[in-house]
């Protein structure tokens, strides 16, 4: 089969899961029943450990959104509109919107318009659920592409100019290689890395670069721009599992990193969903751990106001429902304290490179 | 002797202006704005009291004017019946003269210690003397004085006394310089008690005047003067044994049962003389003679025996239309509602409490509700959390009035509490006279009208939720789901479905379709009847048709009209029971199906999808 047809025959599919949540609406006129849909809640409450893939997906809770109130009705009208716009406008044509230009797009939809861009973020999310697609079946983009990786890898993309074949650290500049939205376009041809590191913030990823840890340890380095996209989550997924190279995660030390983890790990709440697609069980924690925050006497910051909150939601979370997640989370309470990756400078610029990593993952069985 | 005479000697020397230091908390001069407060309030209640007296529609002019860094000057200014000549210094420059201690009525002046501790304060603070401009009459002479109090004597000084030019009919001019300052934009402002005494004063027209020049005026909202309130003699279950004992031996009767008549409110013939027998007196005994033993009981006697409750017509309450309005015109609000519960007697001093509560409009969703307290009249701004009224709304659990309660504490909401306390005798907590104790009788009655007035807004809001829960209805009926069905059509490349069966559920109504069918040459009818509220409902359904039916399914009652026959059936359905009408016609489809919609009698018109409701 072609890469055309086998497109074609993807759009026609997607295509028909669409119609039929229409149908139900129409089937639902025509039977005397108030229109309505059920989801699964999408809350933290609801998400459970799917035994089988190790990734947290939503449980059994639905809510039911429906016509009887004037938000369930206009969050049908909007699912509506959407659909038609998906069909019509983007599978019928070939074309394709950006999660913003869709929320411009529902400008002239008259009470069906959005009124933040969350708000149609979310449909397509929800869409998502209830086709059990993604929302690049439907042609709908996120804004940015996804982050830069750096390292021992040899990757094919496909891009919309033809094939491009690069080495992830000799075809690439000082930057690395930029993920694509779609990484299912990457082909990973060879390899010599030993693990993988993805890394919160960019002034650490630079660091590691700037010290050649890529190349003493045989190690991909992911930068993870705060809360990973998709992309990054789903190629970090795919290396880990089509390669099978180890996944560590280096963060700041604070209760909203513990979540950045958690998403690549194990998936996030508001895209439970996908999470068999894009989390990684495997992914370790190497830091900073709240122990390490007094092992290594890193220069700290109080806790603010929102960061206890945080943690305390996060005792509750069922993702950090293991004793080491308690042990780090009541630990942070108990000091007060958070730390930056980037407060290891306080001990020269080579000791996140040459001490603290390579200890931890001496300590992890990593290398 | 001699050291008595010491004594005496000291006691002299303890001067007005001491005594004021000494107490000046207590009577309300103690912080610089509060300063400026306290004589604006002391000006303003003798004001309104004098004009009430003498039924004149008070216009209230204050003017403060910054003089130096410390210093501020109040002017104040009414149209009141002015004061004779000869009175003049004294009602000024003499602490505690004219006081109302002694009448048994309802008047703002039992709030302060007088106009004169704002002079002596003024005098004290900026060694000016106060300046006074009185007028009784248009015919009359305008009297100027400047006026000082002499600490050592309590006397007035007179610096000034002179005959101006006056183009006032009548009233009075204070002017004061002082060490004060004027605030904005808190409660304990001259600016909100004006505000508040506008609100329970609405028969006045207050102007004030800001140190920069911005004019605010309080407009008046009714001509009607407050009825004045009567004094009358006291009644015995308020009365103290000192008190008792004192008319004893004042008196003029020379028996004890008519002297218990004619002293007391609510004692006649037949109750002095049950008191005289309760408490083992002689009816006839003179009471000069009563020993302080018999005075006991006597005293015992007027609690034992059952005395009707003290006359009303000594209080002024406000009325409910008047703190309606009041609230009215200082804020924008939805709803208001206000009452005024019967009169009631707490240790013997007749009282009445009135409340409203206003909700809505402008007022912040998200802060405390205000609670605005009187007293006879006056606002009360400070030690509100030591007050029977703020007590009684923090015991109200106001969630079943519908208002949010945070822990037991003031509630939450777009409203304002307003309560009223009039009586001969309010208790306050304390000299400073600023929060009205917890007396029982008091704190009840207080409850009674909150609740009142509480249960008048539940209904309101109970009101409102519905109205808006039937508007998000015809919302949803009238703009979206017709949208819904369109667009799903459109997507489908169908027809539009039908939406009235839905909207009949969403808006719980009985459904009535009629479905026409081809049978042979003619036509089979089905009216189908749904109810879909929680009710039953009753009505009649009228099928006017120009042809015979056939085969009905129920019987219905045939009416010939004209060339038309009305036919008839009574319909009973049950909460959500489906029933069926069927007939046949002898016409061909097409002509069937442009018959005119069936129509409902005998039931709300809103209440029916699919039909025509006509109510003769």
């Amino acid at each position: 089969m072609t890469f055309q047809s086998n497109k074609e025959l993807h759009d026609s599919q997607a295509k028909t899961t669409l119609k039929k949540l229409i149908q139900d609406f129409y089937g639902q006129f025509e039977s005397e029943t108030i229109p309505h849909i059920v989801l699964p809640s999408r809350t933290k409450k609801n998400i459970e450990l799917k035994e089988d893939a190790d990734v947290w997906v939503y449980g059994d809770t639905e809510s039911l959104r429906s016509a009887k109130t004037v938000k369930g009705a206009k969050q049908i009208l909007k699912t509506s509109y959407v659909v038609d716009l998906l069909m019509k406008g983007h599978l019928e044509q070939d074309k394709s919107s950006t999660l913003r230009e869709l929320y411009y797009i529902s400008e002239n939809w008259d009470i069906a318009k959005f009124h933040e861009q969350s708000e149609s973020d979310r449909l397509i999310e929800d869409l998502e659920i209830i086709t059990g697609l993604q929302r690049e079946d439907f042609h709908v983009r996120p804004e940015e592409n996804g982050a830069t990786m750096f390292g021992p890898i040899k990757i094919k993309e496909v891009t919309k100019r033809g094939e491009r074949t690069m080495h992830c650290q000799e075809d690439v500049g000082e930057a690395g290689y930029q993920i694509p939205y779609n990484v299912e376009t990457v082909e990973f041809l060879e390899h010599d890395a030993k693990f993988i590191i993805a890394i919160e913030t960019g002034g650490m990823y630079d660091r590691l670069i700037e010290n050649g840890f890529d190349e003493k340890f045989d190690s991909i380095l992911v930068h993870l721009k705060g809360q990973p996209a998709r992309s990054t989550r789903r190629l970090i997924k795919r290396m880990n599992e089509e390669l099978n190279i180890p996944v560590v995660v280096f963060t700041d030390g604070d209760p909203w990193s513990f979540r950045i983890y958690a998403s690549v790990a194990y998936g996030a709440i508001k895209t439970a969903h996908l999470s068999e697609f894009m989390a990684t069980p495997a992914a370790k924690f190497i830091g900073v751990q709240s122990s390490d925050i007094v092992e290594y006497e890193l220069s700290t910051d109080k806790l603010s106001d929102q960061d206890i909150k945080a943690l305390e939601s996060e005792l509750t979370d069922p993702r950090f429902e293991t004793d080491y997640w308690k042990e780090q989370i009541n630990m942070m309470l108990k000091l007060g304290k958070k730390s930056e990756q980037q407060a290891f400078a306080g001990k020269g610029l080579d000791y996140v490179t040459d001490t603290y990593l390579p200890e931890r993952l001496g300590e992890m069985g990593v290398i | 002797m001699v050291i008595a005479e010491e004594l005496a000697k000291k006691q002299k020397a303890i001067s007005i202006a001491e005594f004021f230091e000494k107490n000046r908390q207590i009577l309300g001069f103690d912080s610089s704005p509060r300063c400026l407060l306290t004589s604006v309030k002391e000006a303003v209640d003798n004001a309104l009291d004098a004009c009430e007296e003498s039924g004149i529609l008070p216009d209230i002019f204050i003017k403060i004017e910054s003089k130096s860094k410390e210093n501020v000057t109040l002017i104040i200014e009414d149209n009141g019946p002015g004061i004779v000549k000869e009175q003049i210094p004294r009602v000024f420059a003499k602490l505690l003269y004219g006081s109302r201690f002694h009448s048994v009525k309802q008047s703002r002046g039992q709030q302060g210690i007088g106009i004169s501790a704002a002079v002596l304060y003024s005098q004290l603070t900026s060694g000016r003397p106060a300046k006074i401009v009185s007028k009784i009459d248009k015919k009359a002479p305008a009297h100027y004085f400047e006026l000082l109090i002499n600490t050592q004597t309590n006397e007035p000084e007179i610096i000034a006394d002179k005959i101006i030019e006056w183009d006032r009919l009548r009233g009075t001019r204070i002017e004061l310089e002082m060490a004060a300052s004027y605030v904005k934009g808190r409660r304990q402002s001259v600016y909100e008690y004006l505000k508040d005494t506008a609100i329970v004063n609405p028969h006045a027209r207050i102007t004030l005047i800001e140190p920069d020049n911005n004019q605010i005026i309080f407009e008046r909202v009714t001509d009607k003067v407050p009825v004045e309130a009567a004094e009358i003699l006291p009644h015995p279950h308020g009365i103290e044994l000192g008190m008792l004992m004192k008319m004893l031996r004042y008196t003029e009767r020379d028996k004890l049962a008519p002297f218990l008549r004619y002293s007391f409110s609510r004692i006649g013939l037949q109750t002095a003389s049950e008191i005289c027998k309760k408490s083992g007196l002689d009816p006839e005994k003179d009471p000069r003679e009563v020993t302080l033993d018999e005075a006991k009981r006597l005293h015992e006697a007027f609690k034992k025996v059952k005395i009707s409750a003290p006359s009303t017509d000594c209080l002024s309450p406000i009325t409910e239309e008047l703190i309606r309005k009041g609230l009215e015109k200082e804020h924008t609000i939805d709803f208001i509602e206000t009452t005024t519960r019967p009169a009631s007697v707490h240790n013997g001093h007749p009282f009445q409490v009135e409340a409203g509560i206003a909700y809505g409009g402008n007022l912040p969703k998200e802060d405390k509700v205000e609670i605005l307290r009187f007293a006879n009249r006056v606002p009360l701004l400070y030690q509100q959390g030591a007050c029977a009224v703020t007590n009684a709304v923090e015991g109200i659990k106001w969630k079943a009035y519908s208002l949010d309660q945070p822990g037991n504490s003031i509630p939450v909401g777009p409203a304002i509490i307003l309560v009223h306390v009039a009586s001969t005798h309010i208790p306050f907590t304390s000299e400073a006279k600023e929060a009205i104790a917890d007396v029982p009788e008091i704190a009840q009655e207080i409850e009674l009208a909150l609740k009142e007035v509480g249960r008048r807004l539940k209904l309101y809001l109970s009101r409102q939720d519905k109205l808006e829960l039937r508007r998000e209805k015809e919302e949803i009926i009238q703009k979206i789901l017709p949208l819904i069905a369109k667009k799903v059509g459109e997507i489908l490349d169908r027809p539009t479905p039908d939406i009235s069966p839905v909207v009949a559920k969403i808006m719980g109504n009985v459904f009535i379709q009629r479905i026409v069918s081809q049978n042979g040459k003619g036509c089979d009818v089905e009216i189908r009847l749904k109810n879909h509220s929680e009710a039953v409902r009753h009505f009649s359904l009228h099928e006017t048709l120009p042809y015979s039916i056939k085969a009905p399914s129920p019987e219905p009652k045939s009416i010939p009209l004209g060339k038309q026959t009305d036919h008839l059936w009574k319909i009973t359905l049950k909460p959500q029971e489906e029933k069926a009408i069927i007939y046949k016609l002898d016409i061909k489809y097409e002509e069937a199906s442009k018959l005119p919609q069936p129509v409902a009698e005998g039931i709300d018109e809103e209440l029916i999808t699919g039909a025509k409701v006509v109510n003769v």
